[in-house]
């Protein structure tokens, strides 16, 4: 099983990425994605930024560095950045709108398909991988039993498997819209939302009236509340067909994350049970915590 | 500007046409589409009957197939294609590439409408589905201010559609996964949002509660109506303060912009609802369609009639209606 690092999903200050990736960069990982994902007015790092931030990361990490596109594209200005991010000329890079899609295959360019691509099945893969898909990144809904069953029937549809990278740990990127939810939830207008988010670097929660613990509040994007965390369920990862385990960056900790999953690969009995949900990979409410799940 | 409408049912599509619809779009009964709701959608027979309605008033009529294909359940979402081909729709709705990419190699003579499901808000997205499956129409999603929608009909060559009056989803539509969240069953997979076998009232402390999956959605006063427990529309704790943290009951409507979706060249408005009643589709319907003639009469001096305001203000969620991502301001 390799282990990859996902894009960071928060809003941070430059110093704070650029320490990130320095401490990532000696960790056993096998793929580490950059780059803005959730809203193109963060722009701590602009897109050159980012880019010289992945080469220097590149000299420093045996990891393969990969640069990912943002998500959801309204604006014209989104689209000449998101296409001279496809034209990088030096990494692979992961499309999460099908923008990104269009303009690489026009390229013929070999990318991976990021988990806000909705790829399904075996005959939706087959028109990704024609596209020229090499990794696929299952919508985080997606149960390992839906991804056994896409996998088989791209098999019988005789295409060659692409690898095949599971959300494994973080809070699950949920939802995308045109609102700022950050922004509303400091009374401040999009337009003047004053990268409010900053302040918040694993998010906003967002807690019921009785004060569980729903969503988390991430700019234009709403995540889980809960920690999505497969560690427990990790023998059934490979099992499914799963190559690639993708850690999701939070505030804090993630080196212990790392290597938690680095020794567990490395042959670690599993923890049998874990902190966090787990729940969309037994094909149930993605909230849920399958108790079950070190048995699986 | 074509008007486009929604039926669940034979009496809604039979209202939809007798109140002047342009086209009307209906899905199977099954979870080949978004709105795989109890008791909703068209049988068989109940299908011939309505295209027979419909084609006896010269009308469209849409069949949508877009939800996203299982791998499991793979045949019926091929069935479905097989099945609107088999009549003759005049176009065929759908998101998946999967199940456009069967259409388009089975079918090539079927009309092709990518759905708003499909999320493609650009136009270097919608040359990806013009490209490889020849699509003659995509939905925009809710997401778009009026200029941005300009920007993606001034830089393609697909016919837009887009979204006129109705609920709001407050996500990108096809990139919203909250419902499986909470309960399991999302609109990419199982065309619901919200289901209404997750929903639990009750009465606590005297206050009617709203639950979905036992996740406490909004719990009202006795002076405040009560509306559907659709997620992201409840009252949430954000920074200590309860309010609507995502969005608030209400619907889009966008008369007012009648004018300017006509300059953009947008070939066509729909009016979402296949959920609802008859009689909600019957007075959406003359109201839009009586807007949209006075518009073609006299397109210098259009204005909403209050009346008209007041038709679709009743028929509203939380009887409030905005005009959503289209107004800046909203965002």
């Amino acid at each position: 099983m390799k282990l990859s690092l996902g894009p960071i999903l928060f809003f941070w200050p430059r110093a704070k990425v650029e320490t990130f990736y320095q401490e990532m960069a000696e960790q056993p990982l096998d793929y580490i994605y950059m780059g803005e994902t959730v809203c193109a007015k963060r722009r701590e790092l602009n897109l050159d930024a980012w880019i010289g931030l992945a080469k220097e990361t590149q000299q420093q990490s045996k990891a393969q560095i990969l640069l990912s596109g943002l998500t959801l594209i309204e604006a014209n200005s989104e689209i000449g950045a998101l296409k001279r991010l496809c034209e990088n000329g030096e990494f692979t890079v992961e499309a999460n709108d099908m923008a990104a899609v269009q303009f690489l295959a026009e390229r013929k360019l070999p990318f991976v398909g990021g988990p806000a691509l909705n790829i399904y099945s075996g005959n939706t893969l087959a028109e990704f991988i024609d596209s020229g898909m090499q990794r696929w990144s299952p919508p985080v809904e997606v149960s390992g039993t839906m991804i056994k069953a896409a996998l088989k029937q791209l098999d019988e549809l005789g295409v060659a498997r692409p690898e095949v990278e599971v959300f494994a740990y973080g809070h699950l990127p949920l939802a995308y819209s045109a609102r700022c939810f950050t922004a509303r939830a400091e009374n401040r207008p999009k337009d003047d939302c004053q990268l409010c988010c900053i302040n918040y670097s694993e998010g906003i929660p967002l807690l019921s009236q009785e004060g569980q613990e729903v969503f988390t509040i991430n700019g234009i994007q709403t995540m889980s509340a809960e920690v999505n965390n497969l560690l427990a369920d990790f023998p059934s990862l490979a099992e499914v067909g799963a190559d690639v385990a993708r850690l999701s960056p939070r505030a804090e900790g993630m080196l212990e994350v790392v290597q938690a999953w680095d020794r567990v690969r490395n042959g670690q009995q599993p923890p049998l049970a874990v902190q966090g949900c787990n729940g969309y990979w037994h094909g149930r409410p993605g909230m849920v915590t399958a108790e079950e799940a070190g048995l699986c | 500007m074509q008007l486009v409408c929604p039926a669940g049912s034979l009496p809604a599509l039979k209202a939809a046409v007798r109140q002047g619809a342009d086209a009307i779009y209906v899905g199977f009964k099954d979870d080949t589409n978004a709105r795989h709701f109890a008791g909703l959608n068209l049988t068989d027979k109940q299908l011939e009957s309505g295209l027979d309605f419909i084609r006896q008033n010269q009308k469209k009529l849409y069949i949508a197939v877009n939800t996203y294909a299982q791998p499991e359940g793979w045949e019926r979402w091929q069935r479905a294609v097989d099945h609107a081909a088999a009549l003759g729709v005049d176009a065929l709705i759908a998101a998946d590439p999967g199940v456009l990419a069967y259409a388009s190699k089975k079918h090539p003579q079927l009309n092709l409408h990518l759905s708003v499901q499909g999320s493609a808000t650009n136009a270097p997205a919608l040359a990806f589905y013009k490209e490889r499956y020849n699509i003659k129409r995509a939905v925009l999603p809710r997401v778009l201010s009026l200029t941005q929608v300009k920007q993606v009909a001034e830089s393609t060559n697909v016919p837009i559609e887009v979204f006129a009056f109705g609920s709001l989803c407050i996500m990108a539509e096809g990139r919203c996964h909250l419902s499986s969240y909470l309960t399991g069953e999302s609109p990419n997979l199982c065309g619901v949002c919200s289901p209404a076998k997750a929903v639990r009232w009750s009465n606590d402390e005297g206050k009617l509660t709203s639950r979905l999956n036992e996740v406490l959605i909004d719990r009202y006063e006795e002076d405040e109506s009560a509306g559907y427990p659709t997620l992201c529309k409840g009252r949430f704790i954000v920074n200590g303060k309860r309010f609507h943290a995502l969005e608030e009951p209400t619907s889009l409507d966008t008369m007012d912009l009648i004018p300017e979706l006509a300059k953009i060249g947008v070939s066509a408005v729909k009016i979402e609802g296949r959920q609802r009643s008859p009689a909600y589709t019957e007075q959406v319907t003359r109201v839009w369609r009586a807007a949209l003639d006075s518009y073609r009469r006299n397109p210098e001096k259009f204005s909403v009639d209050p009346q008209w305001r007041q038709t679709l203000a009743g028929l509203s969620e939380g009887s409030q209606t905005t005009l959503g991502a289209y107004h800046r301001a909203w965002q």
